[in-house]
């Protein structure tokens, strides 16, 4: 398989982790972005409108004072289906890639650590797993299945697996022959300590670095899949189904496509521009940005 | 070499048997039983199980793998219960535009992506390098379902340049055609050129700095010939590495871009059939998809054999 390598370069691994480097003022402002959206998502309860209320004498009403973005094509507030979106997208862009650090990262450092048939039997499941276009795949398993918030993250998330395990092994192969593993090993303990006192705190921060990535993959997966109307079902809006049911009306009132693509593009952007500033901290062979 | 082909390919059968049983199993054990699909809610469970029979649908599961596996040995992906026609036609006849699209695609993503990459790995550090480097990291941010929203817009709906959706064959109409391909082949280009800047840029600077570029500028040849020919030919095996890690991409966005477009491909060929629940083409694409994944993946590997000896010896 044609594959990229996420090799940890076993000398500097370690010793860089520590050290400070300057993050700029796109990160704090990529962290504030996030902030936002996740206290939008959190608050939006208190909005006086819910995203599915329909008022049919406002379609497509422009901005005004009681409606900040305007209304949709079927008289639903903007503002609040943006906000509501932001829950499924966050929901589905968090939960997914939390299934893959963990089932991922496990079978990772245990293959990693372990070596042997182990090692050869996980690599080769998930070579299968990869030998499908991640997308095709996740539509195949929806059309099945049915489509449901909690299917679609189900599915995108073991979609995730097999790139945390190459992650969490490639970091654990190097970690396992170090001398501070060697010297845990010489004093008795187990490898279940080993695995979760040497090495797990050491694979965590590569791992996260690569979850936020995660996070931003799947948030465009589940905007795509939702844009063709096979992701979460309407009426629930997500912001891929908003830019899916704005493309409609493009002439008309460009805004409904445009500005949950915007929101989208800038929440991606921040989990990107953080995980590849924690990745370079933690992987200081490839500078920054 | 011959023996480092042969061990690929003993390695492809396992995978392209695990690839075989997955789609299967996704199509066989997930809830939604193919018979009652067929003939839709209101049949008698008779009727359900005459029909069931017929298919093979009441045998063990094994056996109607064995049966499906042996079927589509022969070629015989199965029939389309709706519209009559087999997965092969079905595939045969779109085909040609799914490749068409994706070829446009990568040639258009390599024509914006290596002449950047190039210019900023001569300037690396300057204003310009930033600026692009942080553009595509931009890029990267954009998915092409965006990209092709604000494509249509500014090229179909405002400029009125460019057709929105629709497609001509090309033996028909050949401008026609292309004109139909510039915004879809546009919008996956977007997504691809970020990749292979950011890739090809880090590699070239690298390069720039071994001592035979240093010679040939010695040698008074002309900076262009030093770029595009000394310079960017290591770089080749990373440009090949980009393509196999793009090619998996480029299905998924190309199913998409298809669809918005309007394009008929082999992606709307799945998404057409994923809305009317045609759950036999939906099987013979995925496996007609998956394979073609894995053994273009296997000819990049091959591709990388030829080009860096280490790797067939399995020294790398």
């Amino acid at each position: 398989m044609a594959t990229l390598e996420l090799g940890i370069d076993e000398n500097v691994a370690i010793s860089a982790i520590g050290r400070r480097r300057r993050l700029g003022p796109l990160f704090w402002a990529a962290i504030a972005w996030m902030i936002l959206v996740f206290a939008a998502a959190a608050l939006a309860g208190l909005l006086p409108f819910g995203p599915t209320d329909m008022d049919m004498l406002e379609r497509r009403a422009p901005p005004s004072a009681l409606h900040w973005l305007g209304n949709d094509g079927l008289g639903r507030d903007e503002l609040a289906r943006l906000i509501y979106g932001a829950r499924v997208s966050l929901t589905v862009g968090l939960c997914a890639p939390i299934i893959g650090i963990t089932i991922g990262g496990a079978l990772g450092m245990l293959a990693g650590y372990f070596r042997g048939r182990f090692e050869t039997l996980v690599v080769g499941s998930m070579d299968v797993l990869l030998a499908f276009p991640p997308l095709i795949l996740a539509l195949a398993v929806t059309a099945y299945l049915g489509q449901s918030i909690l299917n679609l993250t189900c599915i995108l998330g073991v979609l995730g697996i097999p790139a945390f395990m190459r992650v969490a092994r490639a970091a654990t192969l190097t970690l396992a022959r170090r001398e501070f593993v060697i010297a845990a090993q010489a004093l008795g303990a187990t490898h279940a300590r080993i695995l979760l006192r040497e090495l797990l705190p050491n694979v965590i921060l590569p791992l996260f670095a690569f979850f936020l990535l995660g996070v931003a993959v799947t948030i465009v997966v589940e905007g795509a899949l939702s844009f063709l109307g096979l992701g979460v079902p309407p009426p629930v809006s997500s912001w891929g189904s908003m830019i899916g049911e704005g493309r409609e009306s493009l002439e008309m009132a460009p805004r409904l496509a445009f500005i949950p693509a915007v929101t989208m593009f800038l929440t991606v952007l921040s989990f990107n521009l953080v995980g590849d500033t924690l990745r370079a901290l933690s992987d200081p062979r490839q500078g920054a940005l | 070499m011959l023996g480092f082909v042969a061990r690929r390919l003993l390695y492809l059968v396992p995978v392209l048997v695990a690839v075989s049983l997955l789609t299967f199993l996704i199509a066989s054990l997930l809830p939604g039983d193919l018979a009652y699909v067929i003939l839709g809610d209101q049949a008698t469970p008779e009727k359900v199980a005459a029909l069931r029979h017929d298919m093979g649908l009441d045998q063990p599961i094994w056996w109607r793998y064995l049966s499906w596996l042996g079927h589509v040995l022969q070629g015989d992906f199965g029939r389309s219960f709706r519209t009559g026609q087999t997965v092969l036609q079905a595939v045969a006849e779109r085909l040609p535009v799914s490749i068409e699209l994706m070829l446009l695609a990568e040639i258009t993503g390599l024509a914006i992506g290596v002449p950047l990459a190039i210019a900023c790995a001569v300037r690396s550090g300057s204003a310009f390098d930033r600026f692009m480097t942080g553009t595509a990291f931009g890029m990267l941010s954009v998915p092409a379902f965006l990209a092709a929203i604000l494509l249509i817009y500014l090229f179909a709906v405002e400029l009125r340049w460019l057709p929105a959706t629709g497609y001509v064959p090309f033996a028909e109409d050949p401008i026609g055609n292309l004109r139909f391909f510039v915004l879809p082949a546009l919008t996956l280009a977007l997504a691809e050129w970020p990749g292979i800047m950011r890739v090809l840029r880090s590699d070239m600077i690298a390069t720039l700095q071994e001592d035979y570029i240093a010679l040939a500028k010695a040698k008074g040849l002309k900076a262009s010939r030093i770029l595009f020919v000394h310079a960017l030919k290591p770089s080749s095996l990373t440009l090949v590495t980009i393509t196999g890690i793009n090619i998996g991409r480029l299905i998924g966005g190309a199913l998409i871009v298809e669809t918005i477009f309007a394009l008929p491909g082999i992606g709307r060929l799945l998404v057409g059939a994923m809305y009317t629940r045609d759950l036999i083409i939906l099987q013979g694409v995925v496996l007609f998809v998956a394979t073609g994944f894995v053994l273009m993946n296997f000819i990049v590997d091959m591709f990388y054999a030829v080009l860096d000896p280490r790797i067939r010896h399995g020294h790398a």
